[in-house]
């Protein structure tokens, strides 16, 4: 019997152990996924390198290696270590250290073997590595009404991403306010306004698009605008009704 | 790594009795040497690293795994990466696939410590896991990959995250080094690099057709000291071919875990081993 029954519990032996590292495998691997899952959301202040695709397909696509951290002139690019609210080994900035220089031949791009930096990408003013956004209304300068302008001044993309957009200042009533406008459809997100900001806290910031934009539902159209595209009112003439209420004003 | 040498072994001088082992050292210390050179010194030799580097501004090589996860995650990668993989490939079928485990991956550095230092403080037993968990752990891992769209694995590879570590800054990836040291030490003997790293597994399926490889050429010389079998990482993979139970009655190494670490050629002392092609299946007394 014993002769018999030897190959045969070896047999089921190796068969459960397979089993076991069947499962074992498949649990390690499904870990690694969930755990991944939780890592891979980035956090608002760390930036791509321009040309980066949408952050899940780049997680997909980014093999690691650091070669455009290497090509980048300014040491701007650095690979996440572990330990880091990024995903280990990934590259990304923050504008508040060093801001991406906007060089025109994009050597980070050229560098990318896998594609995860998406070689389409040719002119440096298209790319979107974030957008700035006016963050502190509270303590920018020129919120405050003073002349700053040091965020519109740096801006590679000056007048088209950063204007500066006059209002009446109603603190002293004769002066103006210059507030700092980004402009999305302009800004590449390369932090140039974010590093040069004065303040020991920049009020402007660069953040991910996503997190930074609003979205107009798809059906709204801007009166104005439609009406300018038409050449004239789409709804035909309106009545003017009087204005009233307004007798004791200054006006 | 065993260096309980035995009264035999020790009319063999040293370094005749590490020189694979001191020429693995030197290939894993040299290739992050390169790598270090540009930033270190401003020597740019290679670029990037083990994932995907360029030498000398021509040579892209992008290591094979890492490529099948990005397209399993559903990337299809540029042209660069395809290339590096290629060449990668076309290497290590020609010099056998885990040939990156011994003389290349810094982990083996690691875990080849670990097993020195469990000869050296004689732990025995422990709990091995089946052999075949690094293939299912290679499917699962791409399999994570395919069902994330990200590459999974790499959120937690003991292997790129160590390797980069030393190329790009540590931070805390000491932690996953540790880990695997003291699994290999404590928990499983060569548990990491031989029953579980799926980049090893993926490796080693380059492996079968391998133009180098060890033989035991000098087998009918075999004094049955155990030494070769107690220093491989790979043990399973010597019998065939020391005890003549391979088809074919050939003297070579040809099973494609063989990690070419040249360790059983260092340690014999009648001199059974010796590196040589697969198709020299010559034995001599």
């Amino acid at each position: 019997m014993a002769d018999f029954s030897a190959p045969a519990s070896q047999g089921r032996r190796r068969f459960l152990g397979g089993l076991a590292a069947a499962g074992g495998g498949c649990l390690l691997a499904l870990g690694g996924a969930l755990h991944s899952r939780q890592a891979a959301a980035l956090p608002a202040q760390a930036l791509r390198p321009p040309g980066a695709l949408p952050e899940d397909e780049f997680l997909g696509a980014c093999v690691r290696c650091g070669l455009c951290v290497r090509d980048c002139p300014y040491d701007t690019l650095k690979l996440a270590p572990l330990g880091d609210s990024v995903a280990v080994g990934t590259p990304y900035f923050a504008a508040r250290e060093i801001p991406c220089e906007m060089c025109e031949d994009i050597p980070c791009v050229k560098a990318c073997p896998t594609g995860a930096l998406d070689r389409d990408l040719t002119d440096i003013n298209k790319s979107r590595m974030g957008l700035a956004v006016l963050i502190d209304h509270e303590t920018c300068l020129n919120f405050l009404g003073l002349r700053c302008d040091v965020c519109y001044r740096v801006c590679p993309v000056i007048d088209k991403a950063i204007t500066l957009d006059m209002l009446h200042n109603p603190r002293s009533d004769r002066h103006a306010l210059f507030l700092p406008t980004v402009h999305s459809e302009h800004c590449t997100g390369c932090g140039k306004c974010e590093k040069s900001c004065v303040l020991p806290e920049a009020a402007i910031k660069v953040l991910p698009a996503k997190v930074a934009q609003g979205k107009l539902p798809e059906h709204y159209r801007k009166g104005w605008e439609e009406k300018a595209k038409h050449g004239g009112s789409l709804i035909g003439e309106q009545i003017e009704m009087p204005v009233r209420g307004l007798e004791g004003s200054a006006q | 790594m065993n260096t309980t040498a035995l009264p035999a072994i020790a009319d063999r001088s040293w370094l005749s009795r590490h020189k694979w082992l001191l020429a693995r050292r030197f290939s894993q210390f040299a290739i992050f040497a390169l790598f270090l050179s540009g930033p270190w010194l401003g020597w740019w030799i290679v670029k990037g690293n083990l994932s995907s580097s360029l030498t000398l501004g021509v040579l892209p090589l992008t290591d094979f795994y890492l490529l099948l996860q990005t397209m399993a995650a559903g990337h299809v990668p540029f042209r660069d990466a395809l290339l590096g993989a290629g060449i990668v490939v076309a290497f290590y079928l020609l010099v056998g696939g885990r040939t990156y485990c011994s003389w290349v991956c810094p982990v083996n550095v690691v875990t080849d410590a670990a097993g020195w230092l469990r000869n050296r403080l004689k732990l025995k037993g422990g709990h091995t896991p089946h052999p075949a968990t690094r293939y299912w752990l290679l499917a699962g891992t791409l399999l994570a990959a395919a069902a994330t769209g990200v590459t999974a694995w790499e959120f937690v590879n003991p292997v790129s995250m160590t390797q980069r570590a030393l190329i790009f800054g540590m931070g805390f990836a000491w932690t996953i080094v540790l880990a695997v040291f003291l699994y290999d030490l404590l928990i499983a003997p060569r548990g990491w690099c031989g029953h579980l790293c799926p980049m090893g597994a993926c490796y080693s399926l380059l492996g079968h057709g391998a133009l180098l490889r060890v033989s035991a050429y000098r087998r009918d010389a075999c004094n049955d000291c155990m030494d070769c079998f107690r220093v491989c990482p790979e043990p399973q993979v010597i019998r065939p071919a020391l005890k003549k139970v391979s088809p074919g009655d050939t003297p070579l190494i040809l099973d494609a875990q063989c990690t070419n670490c040249g360790r059983c050629i260092d340690v014999c002392q009648p001199d059974v081993f010796r590196f040589t092609t697969r198709f020299d299946r010559r034995t001599e007394p």
